[in-house]
């Protein structure tokens, strides 16, 4: 949700008591302190977490739904208690939570199982410029497949959907429409009720990839009015291999599973097989127990650091980074000017270095950046860059660390001899 | 900390050798770094002797796969087919000079990479990239 800036929250504890929570953050890089800005990649992991995980595998691992015995009943609770902190975390019923294995899953699950049975030949659907490839590859896939047609939003040069020409695309009655909350390269922070609203006055269901929202932006499924949403648990300080998929209960009730195998079927015989009601029904196999279990425990931990909190927190630390990223010459900066609508992610070129050197020089630094296309190649051809370097934000960085970026920057210059 | 960017490098990033199309050529290839998305567009005249006479490259790419393709281009006239399929990594490595990490080695082999499928025809079935990690460098980790 976008903060109306009345008040502005601040975090209960204080930036040297929440990194100090990341034990990471305490290592050296190349004899440097390290300047972890590549959180839209992976999130590092408070003691919250790496505890959780620690005390589950000493003392409750077991499978879960199976046995009848005293750690499996353990492990079982900790699982759907998850389950619960996921989905009061997105205002969803605990049936609307789907637990995968990251937010790229989640979005194929949507396409495999609703995409497949709900497209026909000749169906629109509706995919933004600005998407990361999981949520245009299964999009690109479900619709050659069902000889439907897949259409393209496009983005403006300050890097925001166009919405008038989403609207002209709507008018062709497209069934779906796939967006990104917040963008992976530009952090455009999309108006997804805005943009549910016009979807859904157009007959068609929305679908949000949330990977990186997740770690930003206090959410609320029925507010934000999308009919699916994909989050991820590694983005959002928690462990790897696990994310969640929410999808409103009348639409994930109607659609065939996913995955089959244990755990997802009701009754099986030779001639009939019937499926488990939510959410078992699309949870075939053994899950990511310890990790689902990690992911609540994250959650959790950001819950009480309080999103509106953080979000001001890196709303405030991404206009600094601008304003000081500015400075370096020859660079330019893709995506929205600081505001509202601009999340932590800043990503740029410098004129005449290649991504992967500018990453490779500041790591030198210990500065930790990511650099590349960041799957999202129909971007890098919008923007006319083969690839872009980019500095994501968490609630744990710090101006001395944006000024290392700078300092490393301006080395990049150097070593170039620009 | 300037090893892997030393004047060498530098300088055939800056200006490559042999940048740009062949407006006759017997053989051209376009592979790209699915990693990174770089690309290179490489052409090939060959002589009566079916030996390369003139080289050409052009694509986007960091200093080091833009530097190590120029360097491999010095180096390609009058060899055969053959010859470009039998180059080995170390070849590209020697023309560099400098120590390449794991996660650069396909910047710096995509030329020749490129190279052996213009002599193939083909996509060039390559694995020898460094990809496959080091135990003992993982364990010390």
């Amino acid at each position: 949700m976008e903060p109306t800036a009345t008040t502005v929250p601040s975090l209960p504890r204080s930036i040297e008591v929440i990194r100090a929570e990341f034990p990471i953050l305490a290592r050296e890089v190349h004899e440097e302190p390290l300047a972890y800005l590549d959180n839209g990649a992976t999130a590092q992991k408070p003691l919250a977490v790496i505890d959780t995980l620690d005390r589950y595998w000493r003392e409750h691992n077991s499978n879960v739904h199976r046995g009848v015995h005293t750690l499996s009943e353990e492990a079982t609770a900790l699982y759907e208690d998850a389950r619960r902190t996921v989905a009061t975390h997105l205002g969803a019923d605990s049936r609307e939570v789907i637990f995968v294995r990251n937010a790229t899953e989640a979005l194929n699950l949507v396409a495999y199982s609703w995409g497949r049975t709900n497209l026909q030949s000749r169906d629109r659907v509706v995919v933004t410029e600005m998407e990361h490839h999981s949520n245009i590859v299964p999009w690109y896939q479900v619709t050659k497949e069902k000889d439907a047609d897949l259409d393209w939003a496009p983005i403006d040069d300050d890097g925001r959907i166009d919405l008038d020409s989403l609207s002209s695309l709507l008018e062709r009655g497209p069934k779906l429409v796939c967006v990104a909350h917040v963008s992976n390269v530009l952090g455009t922070i999309n108006p997804i009720r805005e943009i549910a609203g016009m979807a859904h006055d157009a007959g068609a269901l929305l679908v949000v990839d949330g990977a990186q929202a997740g770690p930003k932006l206090e959410l609320d499924m029925a507010e934000l009015g999308a009919d699916f949403y994909a989050i991820t648990s590694h983005k959002l300080y928690g462990p790897t291999g696990v994310g969640a998929l929410f999808g409103r209960r009348e639409l994930l009730e109607e659609m065939p599973p996913f995955i089959g195998g244990g755990s997802m079927i009701r009754k099986v015989s030779k001639e009939l097989i019937t499926w488990a009601g939510l959410p078992a029904k699309f949870e075939g196999g053994t899950p990511a127990i310890a990790e689902a279990i990690g992911f609540g425990a994250a959650m959790n931990w950001l819950d009480q650091l309080g999103l509106p909190a953080v979000h001001a927190a890196e709303a405030e630390l991404t206009s600094y980074a601008l304003e000081r990223i500015a400075e370096v010459p020859g660079l330019t900066v893709f995506g929205p000017p600081a505001g509202d609508d601009r999340g932590g992610i800043v990503s740029f070129a410098i004129d005449g270095v290649h991504a992967h050197d500018v990453s490779e020089i500041l790591d030198r630094h210990g500065v930790a950046v990511r650099a590349g296309h960041h799957c999202a190649q129909v971007l890098m051809q919008r923007l006319g860059v083969p690839a872009t370097t980019r500095a994501s934000l968490a609630v744990y960085n710090t101006r001395d660390e944006v000024d290392r970026l700078i300092d490393a920057l301006l080395d990049v210059r150097r070593v170039f001899e620009l | 900390m300037d090893e892997l960017y030393r004047d060498q490098i530098l300088e055939h990033y800056k200006r490559p050798h042999h940048f740009g199309r062949l407006d006759e050529f017997d053989l051209e290839f376009q592979d790209s770094n699915p990693f990174c998305g770089d690309e290179q567009h490489v052409f090939l005249k060959l002589d009566e002797n079916r030996r390369v006479t003139e080289v050409a490259f052009e694509g986007q790419g960091c200093a080091i796969s833009t530097a190590a393709t120029s360097l491999l281009s010095d180096e390609l006239e009058g060899m055969t087919r053959e010859e470009l399929l039998a180059l080995p990594k170390e070849f590209v490595l020697d023309l560099l000079g400098i120590d390449i990490s794991a996660t650069r080695m396909k910047c710096a082999m995509l030329g020749l990479k490129v190279v052996k499928g213009a002599s193939l025809g083909e996509p060039a079935d390559w694995e020898d990239e460094g990809e496959e990690g080091n135990p003992a460098e993982a364990a010390s980790l």
